[in-house]
């Protein structure tokens, strides 16, 4: 085995990458989706008055944000068996992917939220709107545009992190370039066209995130 | 298996995977802390060639995953005729990947530094290395630790990954317990609290302190 790129093996894998290519842009959505939506309780949790509740959610987002990622995977996916609880290895993974990204997430949001003037506050109290609706309806819509940067730096990050879902067995990107690696005893190739095709994803990505912050700022007549 | 039997078997193979996952660390950040100046500077270089390939090396070690780049190096630079040893192969990734990251940081923070200062050392006509070292850099690094303590751990983290090429750190060694007794919650679970004490009462309190140590020496206590 020696350097020499084949670029008639590099056309031969390319379709099964490119169908890989797919999960992991779908492994990628769900755990984005998830990390969306929890995050934002997580950062809500922190605001109550329960004073049990915001101490366990913050070491809790602590806890998951100074842990490997690569960890939590095994750790879900493992220990759900010893307690006789079956998770198929998409599930553990968009879970633990989910779960650690919710905790990068509600950070952003909770400084977003933060960074919302008090008078905000003051005036829908002023004006007898219930707690709920001064969240959903002045302050997280306040909160959003100064919160879009960091939300896209995550998106591709969930992006860059989905292959570590190929040690449960996902069959994403990297499982398969592993696969077709071990198969033909070749790596050369899967390997850097894995590269190329992450950076072919995440730079435009980073792009269009630069492009719908302009936009939604413009929209919501911030700056 | 009740949790003390657990550590007195299994205690000294988490013990020596918890050495082998600092020792990573380590290595590691220098040379993510070497290339982070490095590529940070030469992004500013005016010098195109140079320029250009600080831009090429920080978009690609941002742009592809850490476990992409791991496997390339350890599994695809021996086909260049560099072969390295997984251990070397394994810190030299992390400290290549974060130091992408790093030099962002160096680049931000020497370009936060009020323009100012450096318009009185070129009035007291020091020479522009001379300028970087005394001048800038110094004032640049009160700006940027906080956010390289939150690098660090990324870096921490990203350690773990190095199991995947075999290393016998803290990740590899919770593996192999999990698989010779599966007994996942205590492996897997010892193991993550191991890091979590790593990162919370080891990288956190050093950064703190650095901080408080380089605001005293810029005389901003």
């Amino acid at each position: 085995m020696s350097f020499d790129w084949r670029w008639d093996f590099a056309w031969e894998i390319l379709p099964r990458l490119l169908a890989a290519t797919l999960n992991t842009l779908i492994a990628a959505g769900i755990g984005y989706a998830i990390a969306l939506v929890l995050g934002l309780v997580f950062a809500l949790a922190q605001r109550t008055d329960y004073k049990i509740l915001t101490f366990t959610t913050r070491e809790f987002v602590e806890f998951i944000r100074s842990t490997p990622l690569v960890l939590q995977i095994f750790f879900i996916f493992y220990v759900g068996p010893q307690f006789g609880i079956r998770l198929s290895p998409w599930m553990s993974g968009m879970i633990a992917i989910g779960l650690h990204y919710a905790a990068y997430l509600s950070e952003v949001y909770r400084a977003g939220i933060e960074a919302v003037p008090r008078g905000q506050w003051e005036a829908a109290r002023a004006i007898n709107m219930s707690t709920r609706d001064t969240y959903f309806r002045i302050i997280i819509p306040q909160a959003l545009p100064p919160s879009i940067a960091g939300m896209g730096n995550y998106l591709v990050g969930i992006l860059k992190d989905t292959p570590m879902l190929s040690v449960i067995g996902v069959a994403e990107l990297m499982h398969t370039a592993n696969s077709i690696g071990a198969e033909n005893y070749r790596f050369l190739e899967p390997f850097t066209m894995v590269g190329i095709i992450f950076l072919a994803i995440s730079l435009p990505v980073a792009g269009l995130v630069r492009l719908f912050e302009v936009w939604v700022r413009r929209k919501m007549g911030v700056r | 298996m009740p949790i003390w039997e657990f550590l007195e078997t299994y205690g000294n193979r988490l013990a020596s995977g918890t050495l082998v996952t600092m020792a990573q660390f380590g290595l590691a950040t220098v040379i993510a802390i070497v290339v982070a100046l490095v590529a940070g500077l030469g992004k500013m270089s005016h010098n195109w060639l140079i320029r250009g390939t600080a831009v090429v090396y920080i978009e690609i070690f941002r742009g592809t995953s850490l476990l992409v780049q791991l496997y390339w190096i350890f599994f695809v630079l021996p086909l260049f005729g560099v072969t390295l040893p997984k251990f070397t192969a394994g810190f030299l990734s992390v400290g290549l990947n974060v130091g992408a990251y790093g030099a962002e940081l160096v680049r931000g923070a020497i370009q936060a530094v009020p323009k100012g200062q450096w318009e009185a050392a070129y009035a007291l006509s020091m020479s522009p290395a001379k300028r970087m070292r005394r001048i800038i850099l110094p004032q640049a690094l009160g700006l940027m630790l906080p956010p390289w303590g939150n690098l660090l751990i990324e870096l921490l983290k990203g350690t773990a990954l190095v199991a995947l090429i075999s290393v016998a750190d803290l990740m590899f060694q919770a593996r192999q317990i999990n698989a010779s007794t599966f007994l996942s919650a205590q492996s897997f679970g010892i193991a993550l609290i191991i890091y979590y004490i790593l990162a919370r009462f080891g990288i956190t309190p050093f950064m703190r302190w650095m901080e408080r140590v380089v605001a005293r020496r810029l005389g901003k206590t």
